[in-house]
């Protein structure tokens, strides 16, 4: 069991900048994110997008917003725990037991949720019987490629994770690729390899269709694939691999005894705390009168659900509150010497 | 002004005046009709305030924008008539427009 003064849910720039807030003041802190990498949303959904109002910052990217924010941590030494999903929130006397999908534990007297909109899983086919193919002969993404060998793989989807494999695979075994359209939004390079590979036989591709059916009893033996004008088309396959990005779920913090509306967390705006003593909900996820989605508004709610958490953290000190320019404490944690 | 007519999966007609200026997307979410989500707020970042737009309104309305094929690629059964309605803005052509919206957003 991990023991830290706040446990925050979600590496996006709101969670990122209310780490450096706990840090500045004394507390530590460690961060859980669904995703593979830092960033949320940012990191997710808009790497290469300019975002312009970002306070001092005229114009950056959500990739360089996130690369600052991270640069901003490195005096701080700061535990991420990764491609971890927060399943369960439980109450322990004055603290919270928080545990992941993978059996990390947590005990702590502050829990702070940032999780935007929730977290991303993988979009899902929605043709009958889907859920019994699932992690068997339907697969979201690629552990051990090796499975596949000399085998038929079918592969749905347009973006570069669906071509990558789909040249990847055509090493070894038979790959159909099909997409919805004609156009894909995979980097050039990769696009034309795959018309290189079609050309030789190597992919067969089918645009324009979409998944309509899965035959097979125990695992997929067919599928129905249907284009616009609804003529179908049966493909024989033993794999069906759907890469159709990811899409946010609110998951499992609605089963946490949390007020929700509409997807988001009610809160105070002096401490940002929830309807539950100790769980705060910052950002995207928060909801209160006047609420804006914005970036900056994240890290204001972020620096005083941080102060909150100094409270129950370390019931017996009082927080004193000190500038950053003048702070000798402030600039100890920092690593910066002061004369 | 634009009377906009939205159909949830279920068959329930929701018809409300629009400003124009607002986006479709807006025009549910304001006056809270089920069924469109817009998770992203309306940045073309999600594809969670997908709608079908009848056939006969499909070539009137804006065409779509640049990326917007690329997030209806992720959407939840993109049809040919599928649009992102936060990039339909509202204007007093779109007076009459119908959307369907599909079955769920994600």
């Amino acid at each position: 069991m991990i023991k830290t003064d706040a446990l925050i849910i979600g590496a996006g720039p709101t969670g990122l900048f209310t780490a450096h807030q706990l840090k500045l003041i004394g507390l530590d802190c460690e961060i859980v994110d669904n995703l593979d990498k830092i960033g949320g949303q940012c990191i997710e959904l808009y790497p290469d997008k300019p975002i312009y109002d970002i306070p001092a910052v005229p114009e950056c990217t959500g990739e360089e917003l996130t690369k600052n924010l991270i640069n901003q941590l490195k005096p701080f030494d700061i535990k991420f725990h990764l491609s971890e999903r927060v399943d369960e929130v439980k109450k322990d006397g004055d603290k919270w037991i928080v545990k992941t999908n993978k059996g990390t534990s947590f005990t702590t007297p502050n829990v702070i949720i940032a999780g935007g909109v929730g977290s991303f899983e993988p979009r899902k086919f929605s043709v009958e019987g889907h859920e019994k193919f699932e992690n068997k002969s339907i697969l979201y993404s690629i552990k051990d490629k090796n499975i596949f060998k000399d085998k038929t793989v079918s592969i749905f989807g347009g973006g570069d994770s669906a071509l990558d494999w789909a040249v990847e695979l055509s090493n070894n075994c038979n790959v159909n690729l099909i997409h919805r359209r004609d156009e894909f939004r995979g980097a050039q390079a990769t696009v034309d390899k795959v018309h290189e590979l079609t050309k030789s036989k190597k992919i067969d591709l089918f645009t324009k269709f979409q998944l309509k059916k899965l035959n097979g009893s125990s695992k997929i033996e067919s599928i129905d694939i249907e284009d616009n004008d609804k003529k179908v088309k049966n493909l024989k396959t033993d794999y069906v691999l759907g890469f159709f990005g990811l899409i946010m779920q609110l998951g499992p913090i609605a089963n946490w005894g949390l007020n929700i509306d509409k997807k988001t967390v009610e809160v105070d705006t002096e401490k940002f705390e929830t309807n539950q003593k100790g769980i705060y909900a910052v950002g995207d996820i928060c909801n209160y009168p006047g609420k804006l989605k914005l970036i900056l508004s994240g890290f204001h709610e972020g620096a005083l659900a941080a102060r909150a958490c100094f409270k129950l953290a370390r019931p017996n000190e009082k927080y004193r509150f000190e500038f950053t320019t003048s702070s000798k404490a402030i600039k100890n944690r920092l690593g910066i010497k002061s004369d | 002004m634009a009377k906009i007519t939205y159909i949830e999966h279920n068959g329930t007609n929701h018809t409300v005046d629009v400003q124009n200026g607002l986006t479709v997307m807006e025009g549910a979410v304001q006056n809270n009709i089920p069924g469109i989500d817009a998770d992203c707020g309306g940045s073309m970042a999600c594809a969670t305030c997908h709608v079908y737009v009848k056939e006969d309104w499909f070539d009137k309305i804006n065409k779509k924008n640049e990326g917007e094929d690329d997030m209806l690629d992720q959407a939840f059964e993109p049809k040919k008539n599928s649009r992102l309605s936060c990039q339909i803005i509202v204007s007093d052509d779109l007076d009459g427009l119908v959307v369907d919206m599909p079955e769920k957003q994600t």
